[in-house]
């Protein structure tokens, strides 16, 4: 039992987690599942999706057994599961581009307010009230006007009201962290504010970075959707909000295909992405850990 | 206490003059030519002038922001561009219809939930608290859309249970809010009761909860009498965070079954550019939110003693 523990002690943070969580087999599943839809974005952004622009049959064909056909046609003959992919490697894009804009800017801002402290820290405080003060839906329907539509003015509006959670952790974590003996320690041997912050606090923060960001892709990817419905998200191009928008009227016709498609490639990405959030948070939590 | 209240007041200042700075730069600065979109491309310069003067745009940004300052003090936030109605009684007329729709849904779903979520709490760790946590996270992985188009198409179209869509004032109106209520109800269920759960389970592990066993007293009891009071507490500021955005309605479920709420007057001001309207629910929001969350702090503070207010 000695033994056990102090192994297990002398086991890095990251591969304690790593065995943790490769120990529940919905957990691996679901990386599993993230993986597939990685590639398909992946294999989109290089161009080896195929055209979801070509008619592959008639307007609304249901579905029978090819690959294209497999999920019907839409109302041009456009196959519905072609679109979908097409639509994953927008919805993932955009998930990850925004959790690209919002994590660094709200470790930046935690780290310095919670590390400086004063007026710094006042002056982000008062920022991210303000921030929530203001409905999330408004703010980003707000900025995508300013920057013109599209899928570039979406990602910044959603990034830019997305690291409040992450800023807000990050600095509490610091304020804990600053006036530890370690910390201290460091100090009186010279050691720059630099060196504090990226060297010695920043590695206590990071796994708040993975967990706020795996939420961060998740919360983006349904936004996208409600956004995109709404007419304020993509505009040209596959989403899937565009095709639930579309899906409303063709259900009342007996076409229900192109509905169930996006609600079953939904489905399976977002229960994925929330499993993981909440296996990463078991196996990187220290809290929870010890 | 009062001190405390007091002081937490005076930073609402400096938090609503950084929304108005926000909403302003956000619309007036940044946002397209009101005046263009009302207008059309091919007013006459005269008519442009006049417009602009009728509403304020003339003077300088310094000015104009000034003027929104004094509209955010006196809550007088001018009329709609679109038909130049006062905003407080637009306002007021749509926050009937918004609570009328969000608030039985959410009152009920708060009982429901936190109900379902100590049953759940009571069974943990078997399977029963396996699979409704499983099931919790699979309904919460449907998108919001797809609930609403799939019960809207199910039980109003198909089965022709509810209306389909449309409103009216009075008493009728719960004819129309009862299927939008549901599909609230039932979206609620599954993120609640996983925030509830793990709520019931941090204090179920607690010491006083042993003590109380040790003490022979039933799980049961333990359950009703310890851990619900206790976990009520973060349960009660979660949810009071949560009330001033009940006004704001369910924007989406009033675009659905067109219904005349705050939301669907947010969402018809968004695309018509209607920047008063915009602007003054913003505001709305904002103090509403920041109030809101004093309430909460305050009451946190009431119902648990340990909690010191500095």
């Amino acid at each position: 039992m000695t033994t056990m523990t102090s192994t297990m002690k002398s086991e890095s943070l990251g591969r304690r987690a790593f065995r943790q969580l490769m120990k529940r087999k919905l957990t691996v599943l679901c990386f599993v599942v993230l993986g597939i839809y990685l590639m398909i974005a992946l294999l989109g952004i290089v161009g080896l999706l195929p055209d979801y622009q070509e008619r592959v049959g008639g307007p609304y064909e249901s579905p029978s057994l090819s690959l294209s056909l497999i999920l019907g046609t839409d109302v041009f003959g456009r196959s519905v599961l072609y679109k979908i992919l097409a639509g994953t490697q927008t919805a993932l894009t955009i998930g990850f581009v925004v959790s690209a804009i919002a994590i660094p800017i709200g470790i930046t801002l935690g780290s310095i307010a919670g590390f400086y402290g004063g007026k710094l820290d006042a002056f982000v405080v008062w920022m991210y009230t303000v921030v929530v003060s203001v409905p999330y839906i408004l703010t980003v329907i707000a900025i995508s006007y300013v920057l013109g539509a599209g899928m570039l003015a979406i990602c910044i509006a959603m990034g830019m009201v997305s690291w409040v959670s992450l800023c807000r952790l990050t600095r509490g974590e610091f304020i804990k962290h600053r006036d530890r003996d370690y910390v201290m320690a460091s100090r009186l041997m010279g050691a720059s504010d630099a060196r504090l912050i990226f060297l010695h606090i920043l590695p206590n923060v990071v796994h708040l970075a993975i967990i706020s960001g795996s939420l961060m892709v998740l919360a983006a990817m349904k936004s996208e959707v409600i956004l995109t419905f709404l007419g304020v998200g993509i505009q040209s191009g596959a989403s899937w909000g565009t095709m639930i928008d579309d899906a409303k009227g063709e259900l009342i016709q007996g076409i229900w295909w192109p509905l169930t498609g996006v609600v079953l490639a939904m489905f399976f990405i977002i229960y994925a992405l929330n499993v993981i959030a909440d296996a990463l948070r078991d196996a990187l939590d220290p809290k929870l850990n010890d | 206490m009062v001190a405390y209240i007091l002081r937490r007041l005076l930073y609402l200042i400096p938090t609503i003059f950084g929304v108005a700075l926000l909403v302003f730069l956000l619309f007036t600065v940044a946002g397209e030519d009101p005046v263009r979109i009302a207008l059309g491309n091919h007013a006459s310069p005269e008519a442009i002038a006049d417009l602009r003067a009728k509403w304020g745009l003339d003077k300088s940004l310094f000015a104009q922001f000034g003027d929104f300052l004094m509209q955010i003090l006196t809550f007088d936030y001018g009329t709609s561009y679109n038909n130049g109605e006062q905003l407080s009684e637009l306002f007021a007329k749509g926050a009937v219809v918004s609570l009328s729709l969000t608030l039985p849904p959410f009152l009920l779903g708060l009982c429901l939930n936190v109900s379902l979520a100590m049953l759940i709490a009571y069974y943990r760790n078997s399977w029963f608290d396996r699979w409704a946590t499983a099931i919790a996270v699979m309904a919460m992985s449907v998108s919001y859309l797809v609930y609403i188009i799939a019960l809207q198409y199910l039980l109003a179209f198909k089965l022709d249970l509810f209306p389909i869509n449309g409103y009216e004032s009075g008493l009728r109106s719960i004819y129309y809010l009862v299927l939008p209520g549901l599909i609230m109800l039932l979206v609620s269920i599954g993120p609640d009761i996983r925030i509830y759960r793990t709520v019931f389970l941090d204090e179920i592990d607690a010491d006083y909860v042993r003590t109380a066993r040790a003490k022979g007293v039933s799980e049961r009891a333990v359950l009703f009498k310890h851990v619900l009071k206790n976990a009520l507490i973060p349960i009660i500021t979660y949810t009071v965070v949560v009330i001033p955005f009940l006004v704001l309605g369910a924007f989406l479920m009033e675009r659905f079954f067109s219904l005349p709420g705050v939301g669907d007057l947010l969402i018809t001001a968004i695309n018509t550019g209607d920047y008063p309207v915009l602007k003054g629910l913003t505001m709305y929001i904002a103090i509403g939110y920041s109030l809101f969350n004093l309430l909460s702090d305050v009451l946190y503070a009431f119902v648990d003693p340990r909690v010191k207010l500095s």
